[in-house]
Order: C-alpha cells, then sequence, then structure tokens
C-alpha cells in the first residue's frame, strides 16, 4: 500500500549514498541493509542480518575508532525503537563523525506489516534530541535528504540524527552477503587493518 | 546506605586488583570501555576514566556494550565490556554476533548471587550467569580471590585478543565483598 507524499526508500537511500566518498554505511536488520545494496555493494558497507536494536551502537563503536571517517547507519523505525536506549548513550558520547537516519515506515514490515509505536505514539526526533543529539530532525523531502547527505562528510558537526518518513510498501528485496565474518574484515581491510 | 563486608584476603591485596586489571587491559591496548556500573567495578571505572589512552562508555543496558565492541574492532580498536552477573542476562541475542562477526570479546563479571547473597532477587541471575555464557559460545574464566586476578585476566586478555577466544571473567563475589545493607 501507499500513501501519498511519502518517500521512496530506495531512492532516499540511493541519494544518501550517492556520493558517499570513505563513509562506512550500516544497515540495520530489517529492509535497510536491503536497501545499501541496492545502492549498490561497497567495501565499507556493513550489513547487519541480525542483532537487533545494535546497528546504532555499532556505530557508535566505530565513530569512537575511527573519528575521521563519517559513519552513517541507516536503520528501521523497528530496529530503533529496540534499541532506544542507545540513543542515551550516544547523546553522551556526542561523536561528531556519526549520522544516524531512521527510516520510518510505522510498520514492522520484515514480519507482517504489524504497525509500529511510531505510527501513533512514538516520536523519535524527539527522543534523539531529549538524549542530547541536537541535531536531530525529521525530514520529509528529498532536498532534505539530499542536504543530510552532504552533511554527513561533515565529521566535525555530528552527532546527527534524521528521521525520514517513507512508503510502507515492501520493494524487491536484493540480498547482500549474509557472511558476518567476511562483511567486518573487508571494512577493515578497507581501512587498512591486517587479518590478525 | 550500604557497606561492603571484607573480602577474605589481605587489605592491601584486595584492594589492589581493579588495578592489577587496569594495567594487564592497558597494556592489551584496550581503548574502548563500554560498561553499566556496579560497586564491584567502581575503582576500575574511576581509573578508566581518568585514562587518557581508554575512553569508558556508560551505557543504558549491557547489551549495547557487545555491539559497541563489534563496531570498536570493525573500526580497529579493542574493547572490553565491565557489567555485573544480572546484566549477561540483558546480553543473550546480541551475544550471536560475536561468532558471526567473529570480533574479539572480552567481558568483566562482578558476581551477585553467589557468596553470603542478602538480596534474594540476585540470585536466579547470578546462578545462571556461567551458563548463559557457556550456551552462548564465551568461555568462562574465574577469580575467587585477589592473588588470582591478575594470572586470570592475563589469560582472558590474550586468548580474546590473540586467538579471538570470546572470554568472560567472573570476579567472584567472594573476591568482592558481600554487600551489605544497613538501617
Amino acid at each position: 500500500m501507499s500513501k501519498a507524499n511519502l518517500l521512496d526508500r530506495r531512492r532516499v537511500v540511493s541519494a544518501l549514498l550517492a556520493n558517499r566518498k570513505d563513509v562506512v554505511a550500516i544497515g540495520g536488520l530489517g529492509a535497510s541493509t536491503n536497501d545499501i545494496t541496492a545502492a549498490g555493494d561497497h567495501a565499507r558497507n556493513f550489513y547487519l542480518w541480525g542483532g537487533m536494536g545494535g546497528a546504532a551502537m555499532i556505530g557508535l563503536g566505530l565513530a569512537l575508532a575511527q573519528p575521521k571517517v563519517p559513519v552513517l547507519v541507516i536503520t528501521g523505525d523497528g530496529e530503533m525503537l529496540m534499541g532506544m536506549g542507545s540513543l542515551a548513550t550516544i547523546g553522551l558520547q556526542k561523536p561528531s563523525n556519526l549520522s544516524i537516519v531512521v527510516l520510518d515506515n510505522e510498520v514492522y514490515g520484515e514480519t507482517g506489516g504489524q504497525t509500529s509505536h511510531t505510527s501513533a505514539a512514538a516520536d523519535l526526533v524527539g527522543v534523539a534530541r531529549a538524549c542530547g543529539i541536537k541535531d536531530s530532525q525529521s525530514i520529509s523531502t528529498m532536498a532534505e535528504v539530499e542536504a543530510f547527505a552532504k552533511a554527513v562528510h561533515d565529521v566535525s558537526a555530528g552527532p546527527r540524527f534524521a528521521n525520514v518518513k517513507i512508503d510502507s510498501a515492501n520493494v524487491e528485496r536484493i540480498l547482500p552477503s549474509r557472511d558476518g565474518t567476511y562483511i567486518v574484515n573487508r571494512i577493515r581491510g578497507d581501512l587498512g587493518f591486517q587479518p590478525i | 546506605m550500604h557497606a561492603r563486608a571484607d573480602a577474605d584476603t589481605a587489605p592491601e591485596s584486595s584492594t589492589l586488583w581493579p588495578d592489577e586489571i587496569f594495567a594487564t587491559l592497558q597494556r592489551f591496548n584496550v581503548r574502548q570501555v563500554p560498561y553499566v556500573p556496579d560497586a564491584g567495578h567502581s575503582k576500575l571505572i574511576q581509573r578508566v576514566l581518568a585514562s587518557p589512552t581508554m575512553r569508558g562508555i556508560p551505557l543504558t543496558t549491557e547489551e549495547e556494550g557487545v555491539a559497541l565492541l563489534a563496531g570498536a574492532w570493525t573500526g580497529g580498536q579493542r574493547g572490553v565490556l565491565l557489567m555485573q552477573s544480572s546484566g549477561v542476562g540483558n546480553c543473550i541475542n546480541m551475544l550471536s554476533l560475536i561468532p558471526i562477526l567473529r570480533f574479539p570479546f572480552l567481558t568483566l563479571v562482578t558476581m551477585r548471587g553467589e557468596w553470603g547473597e542478602f538480596n534474594p532477587w540476585q540470585v536466579p541471575m547470578g546462578s545462571t550467569t556461567q551458563g548463559v555464557f557457556e550456551l552462548s559460545g564465551v568461555k568462562v574464566l574465574r577469580a575467587s580471590n585477589a592473588a588470582e586476578v591478575p594470572a586470570v585476566l592475563e589469560a582472558a586478555a590474550a586468548q580474546a585478543y590473540n586467538a579471538l577466544t570470546p572470554t568472560a571473567v567472573l570476579l567472584s563475589q567472594r573476591l568482592i565483598g558481600a554487600k551489605v545493607f544497613t538501617k
């Protein structure tokens, strides 16, 4: 089902990663990780197939370890809700190179489209801001997405958070690698680290 | 208010073990130290927060720390997760990241509910802590007194960081001293 005036998730993620340069992109469990794949496989893509609620914290650990590298977490509303406390942890650490985008379709799309808390009550932008992430915004236009994509490269002005209301239509599944060790070691290799 | 009963070891060694843990972590170049506070970890946490090379990262729940360490390793840094036994249950699903992503995992767990415990609510999780780790693929080492701490820490850090063997060190309640509640 499509509603009017909601953004298309694939267009949003393509725009976020169109000129990615050295960005490390982390896709949360669910359709977000497929969206990152659809935008093009990349050595700096971190695909999650599990660990629900952990995407933002993986982003924090990476951002603190690599303060000059822009780290972009792209996840869904259900995954972010499960790790909502991590917004408080990030708000306290304030990693200036970390950006978080929630693709908010207000449903658990992978499990049958059950409504999520953001459909009626939970305001993730309000939560992020109240947790100390001052640069927190709600996005509803592609122009705002493109402006955010540019801001991601400023590693001195984060952390930043954006909630993008997207269409809940299911799109074609484009699946990335499911081999977590390969995914991690590929990113490490691209950052210049040797195997142990 | 509460106080801590003295551990059954010599006063000097019973107070030095957190410094010995800190020194070992420093030697292994540990950089990120996520934690949910516990009284038994308070001295170590103070040392971490005062360190110029380590970053202490307070969590809202322990599972955040597992995911954080995965990200830290992907970015080239080692970490260690500090928590108490009740927090181990909070981590269970996130522990699945460890064999899947294969990053070095070391956690130091202060035990409750196993030695002169006052609070019955600590006993169920304290009793299953070791089993939860073992079922989740994390090797368990234990330090029961202050004299054991340096060797146990050394072994745990070595196998976690050199051999990517996920390892939990249980710091026994006997070592830490049972929490005593007073009116």
